[in-house]
Parts: C-alpha cells; sequence; structure tokens
C-alpha cells in the first residue's frame, strides 16, 4: 500500500467542490432552455436550508432509515481515497484496489435501498428494485471496462492506471481508450440516475429510479442524499477526466487543474446530452447498458489482441 | 485503419440493437462508405487506379444507390420498423458479443497467411459476416433480411480487400456487381410481395393467402 500525501489535495477538493457538479448540469439545461438557472453556488445553499431543518419520520422507520444516507456518504468519501484526479495520485492505493472502489460504491447502493426498504413504501421499494436492476447491469460495463484498461496500461491499481494514461498512450491505443471511456460515460449517466436513464427532476413515482428511493428522507437525511449523489458524481467525473483528458506533466498542479477542467467540462456534457435526449422507457434501460457492456468487452478485445 | 475496422465492428453491433428500419439503412450505407475508404487504405503502397476506382463505385453503390432503392422500398412499403423480430435487441447485443469472440476464435484457428495488417481485421470481416448471416435468420421484415444480407456481403468484401491482395480489384467489383444484381432482385420482389399481401412480414408469409379468409 503506498500512501501519497498530495493526493489528499483531490479528496479535500472533491468534498469541497462536489456540490458544484450538479448547478453545473442545472447550469447548462438552463442555458438549452433559454432560461438563466440557478446560480453556480445554489447546491451550497440548498444543503445549508436542508441542514437547519428539521426531520419527519415514517413510523416504520427504524436507525436503518437514518444510517442509510450517513453510510451512503462515509462509503462515497471513502471511495474518494482511492480515486485518482489525472495525474495527480490518490491519496491510498494498493494493488487491485479497483475491485475495492467497484464495492465500495456497491455499498452506497445497498444502504440506499436499505434505507428506502425501511420506510414501509411500496414505491421506495419499487425505486429500490429497478436501482439494483440498473447497478446490476452497470457493474460489468464498468468492471469490464477498468479490466481492459488495466490490461492496457499494465497496473491493476487505480491510481497508476489513471496516471499511465499519457498522451503517448492515446496515440497506441486510441480505439481502446475511447470505447472504455464511451462505456465510463454511459455507465456514470446510469449509476448518477441521470436521462436517459433516469430524470432526476422528475416527481413521479411511477417512472423515476433514484428520486424515488429518497422521496421520504427530509431534513439533514436529504441532505446527506443529495451530496452523497454529488460525491458520487465527482468520484465518477474524475475516473472519466481521467481517461479523456491526458495531460501528464510532473507537476501535479498543472494535471490537478486540467482534470478540474476535464470534470466541468463533463458536467457540461451532461447538460447538453440530459437537453437533447429524451429518457428512454424502462424496458430500453438493459438494452443501452448491455450496449455499454459490449463496448467494454470490445475494448478488452482490442487490448487482448 | 484499425480506426475504421472498429467502425465496422460497432455499427455492426448498433445495427443488431436498433429496430428501426430507417435508422438499420443508414448504418448499413455508413458501413459501405467506411470499406470504401478502407479500400484506398489496403492497396499497395501508392494509389493504383483500381482501388481508387473500387473504393469510388463501392461508396457510389453502397452509399448512394443502396440506400436509396430501399428507403423507397420502405416508403412503399409503409414499414417503419422491425416489430417483433425472433431474437429481442438486448439478446441480440448479448449475441454479437460472443459472435465476436467467436469470430477471433475462427481467426486464431484458422492458419491464414499472416499479413501485415493489423489484427483486428480478419476477425472484424467475420465478425460482419456472422452478423449479417444472424440477421437474416432472427429478423422478421424482409427488409431487415436484405439489409442482413448487404451487411454479410460487406464482410466477404472487407476480408476480400484485406486477404485477395493479387486479383483485389477483380474480387472487389465482382462481389458488387453479385450484390447489385441482388438487392434490384430483392427490391422488385419485395414491391411484389408488398403488392400482393399488403405486409412484408416473412413470418406471415409461410401461410397460404386463400387459407387466411
Amino acid at each position: 500500500m503506498t500512501m501519497n500525501a498530495i493526493g489528499l489535495l483531490h479528496t479535500l477538493a472533491a468534498l469541497v467542490l462536489a456540490p458544484l457538479l450538479p448547478a453545473i448540469i442545472a447550469r447548462t439545461k438552463a442555458r438549452f432552455a433559454g432560461r438563466q438557472g440557478p446560480p453556480l453556488l445554489q447546491g451550497y445553499a440548498d444543503l445549508g436550508k436542508l441542514f437547519r431543518k428539521g426531520t419527519v419520520l415514517s413510523r416504520t422507520a427504524t436507525w436503518v432509515f437514518l444510517a442509510g444516507p450517513i453510510a451512503t456518504c462515509a462509503a462515497l468519501a471513502t471511495t474518494l481515497a482511492f480515486v485518482p484526479l489525472g495525474g495527480l495520485a490518490a491519496p491510498v492505493s494498493f494493488g487491485a484496489d479497483l475491485i475495492l472502489v467497484a464495492y465500495l460504491l456497491g455499498v452506497a447502493r445497498f444502504v440506499t435501498v436499505l434505507a428506502a426498504l425501511d420506510t414501509g413504501s411500496s414505491f421506495e421499494g419499487m425505486g429500490g428494485s429497478r436501482e439494483v436492476l440498473v447497478a446490476a447491469l452497470a457493474e460489468p460495463a464498468l468492471l469490464i471496462g477498468l479490466a481492459a484498461l488495466a490490461r492496457f496500461t499494465g497496473h491493476f491499481s487505480l491510481g497508476p492506471m489513471i496516471g499511465s494514461v499519457t498522451g503517448p498512450a492515446w496515440l497506441a491505443g486510441a480505439p481502446a481508450l475511447a470505447l472504455v471511456a464511451a462505456a465510463v460515460f454511459v455507465v456514470m449517466l446510469a449509476e448518477n440516475a441521470r436521462i436517459p436513464f433516469d430524470d432526476p427532476n422528475t416527481h413521479l413515482e411511477l417512472t423515476m429510479i433514484h428520486e424515488v428511493m429518497v422521496l421520504d428522507h427530509s431534513g439533514p437525511a436529504l441532505a446527506l442524499v443529495h451530496y452523497g449523489a454529488a460525491l458520487k458524481l465527482w468520484i465518477f467525473g474524475a475516473l472519466l477526466a481521467g481517461i479523456v483528458v491526458p495531460v501528464r506533466t510532473a507537476n501535479p498542479w498543472i494535471d490537478g487543474a486540467a482534470a478540474l477542467a476535464g470534470i466541468a467540462a463533463i458536467a457540461v456534457v451532461i447538460g447538453v446530452v440530459e437537453s437533447t435526449r429524451a429518457r428512454v422507457r424502462l424496458r430500453s434501460i438493459p438494452q443501452l447498458l448491455v450496449g455499454a457492456g459490449a463496448l467494454s468487452a470490445l475494448a478488452m478485445i482490442l487490448v487482448l489482441g | 485503419m484499425n480506426l475504421t475496422l472498429v467502425f465496422l465492428v460497432l455499427t455492426n453491433l448498433l445495427l443488431l440493437a436498433s429496430g428501426r428500419l430507417s435508422t438499420c439503412i443508414r448504418i448499413v450505407a455508413a458501413q459501405g462508405v467506411a470499406l470504401g475508404l478502407l479500400a484506398l487504405s489496403t492497396g499497395r503502397p501508392g494509389l493504383s487506379i483500381g482501388a481508387i476506382a473500387l473504393s469510388l463505385v463501392s461508396i457510389l453503390l453502397k452509399g448512394i444507390v443502396f440506400p436509396t432503392l430501399l428507403s423507397r422500398a420502405i416508403r412503399e412499403a409503409q414499414v417503419r420498423r422491425e416489430a417483433r423480430p425472433f431474437v429481442g435487441y438486448t439478446a441480440s447485443v448479448t449475441l454479437g458479443v460472443v459472435l465476436l469472440l467467436g469470430a477471433f476464435g475462427l481467426d486464431s484457428r484458422l492458419a491464414l497467411p499472416r499479413s501485415d495488417y493489423p489484427p483486428l481485421s480478419v476477425p472484424a470481416a467475420f465478425f460482419t459476416i456472422l452478423v449479417g448471416l444472424f440477421l437474416i435468420v432472427s429478423r422478421k421484415q424482409a427488409l431487415s433480411q436484405v439489409l442482413g444480407y448487404l451487411v454479410m456481403e460487406n464482410g466477404i468484401f472487407a476480408f476480400g480487400l484485406i486477404h485477395a491482395r493479387e486479383e483485389g480489384f477483380l474480387v472487389g467489383l465482382g462481389i458488387l456487381l453479385d450484390v447489385f444484381v441482388a438487392v434490384f432482385v430483392m427490391g422488385i420482389a419485395i414491391f411484389h410481395i408488398n403488392r400482393e399481401f399488403d405486409h412484408i412480414d416473412t413470418e406471415r408469409l409461410s401461410a397460404l393467402k386463400d387459407w387466411e379468409r
């Protein structure tokens, strides 16, 4: 296991800056609709408002319900410790830590689903089942994609793996890297409940996936749910930026700044996707995710060949 | 060149996943154009007249003539999408990945004379042929089956480009002529089927028309 003190900068930056991402997406969408959109700091204002509010609990809810958002945030913050920011290595890394990252994300999802089931509402159970379905299909796509990347770079640990996706590496294996990036992008949209998988703005219980699971949360619990969603978006954004922004100077400041710009650009791209695409029917979601898995598998074949 | 081959594989997967006929026609057309460009890049050093002619004829036929013919066919027959294929789209894509693996396996089994082409080239050609065959057996609309035939031909064309190095020009032109005649005949056949039966669903063709009444 290797520790990297300067990598802590990324963890801190992520913890502070994560609520900016949903605001960037919302602003991009507002621009497309010809509106001004919320200010970039709206996320912080919302979190502050929710933290000052009281909590309403369902009569069937137990400690599991309250533990859900806390455990989600804790798992995601732990995940952040293994995620590099482009050339800026992760604070902690050891061999095969990408499997731990995948399953820390799984833990975060699991406790969210548990909390949703704990409310005793039938809608939330439906949301939980859909979330697990989407995750079960997204996980192979992500893991095969990362495995292809590991094979390509020769590192099985997330930090060195992303660190060795350099400009020359892109020249050598552009098709495989582009396929992995595309697969990770689709998985990011699915895991973060964005269009075309799920509409984060809808509040119709019959169609939504992620939002329906957190309907019963209020006050600080809801704030933690929103914060956790922002952290998850950041984690995937950092992974994707690490692949598509191959700026690897020896200087951690330049690398980090380039990757940060990449994450912001990815948020804008998500906004563009959300403005131009419609949400697909629930039945078509597996098709999209299997497609992403096929991209990953193709990348793996290219890398092996 | 490697990019063209990856494009070929991706368009195949896309074909397996999409049910709208106009989209499928466009994908096959894009495949044809990509193959035309591939014909340019596989020639011996220096562009020969033959390679340029083959590329132009291929792009003209597959990029413009076939899509126009087929689009007219779907307009006449008024079918928009493959209603209910025998194999669903998700399963098709999954099977597509299996076929891709099979194509790689086939490549490693066959002792083809090694050429200096990228390792992806032969499996991509085999995969295209297999996807074409799969489309022919798994779709119901006559038009999808014609598209499957075209995709299979694209695969043969790609294989010919890669391995028929000496008489590549003649082989390519021969394949194109065959396909042109075939699509012409199929277009006429679809038109007649549609006029007789008011649909081009091949599954329903297995029952005689007089018996349905």
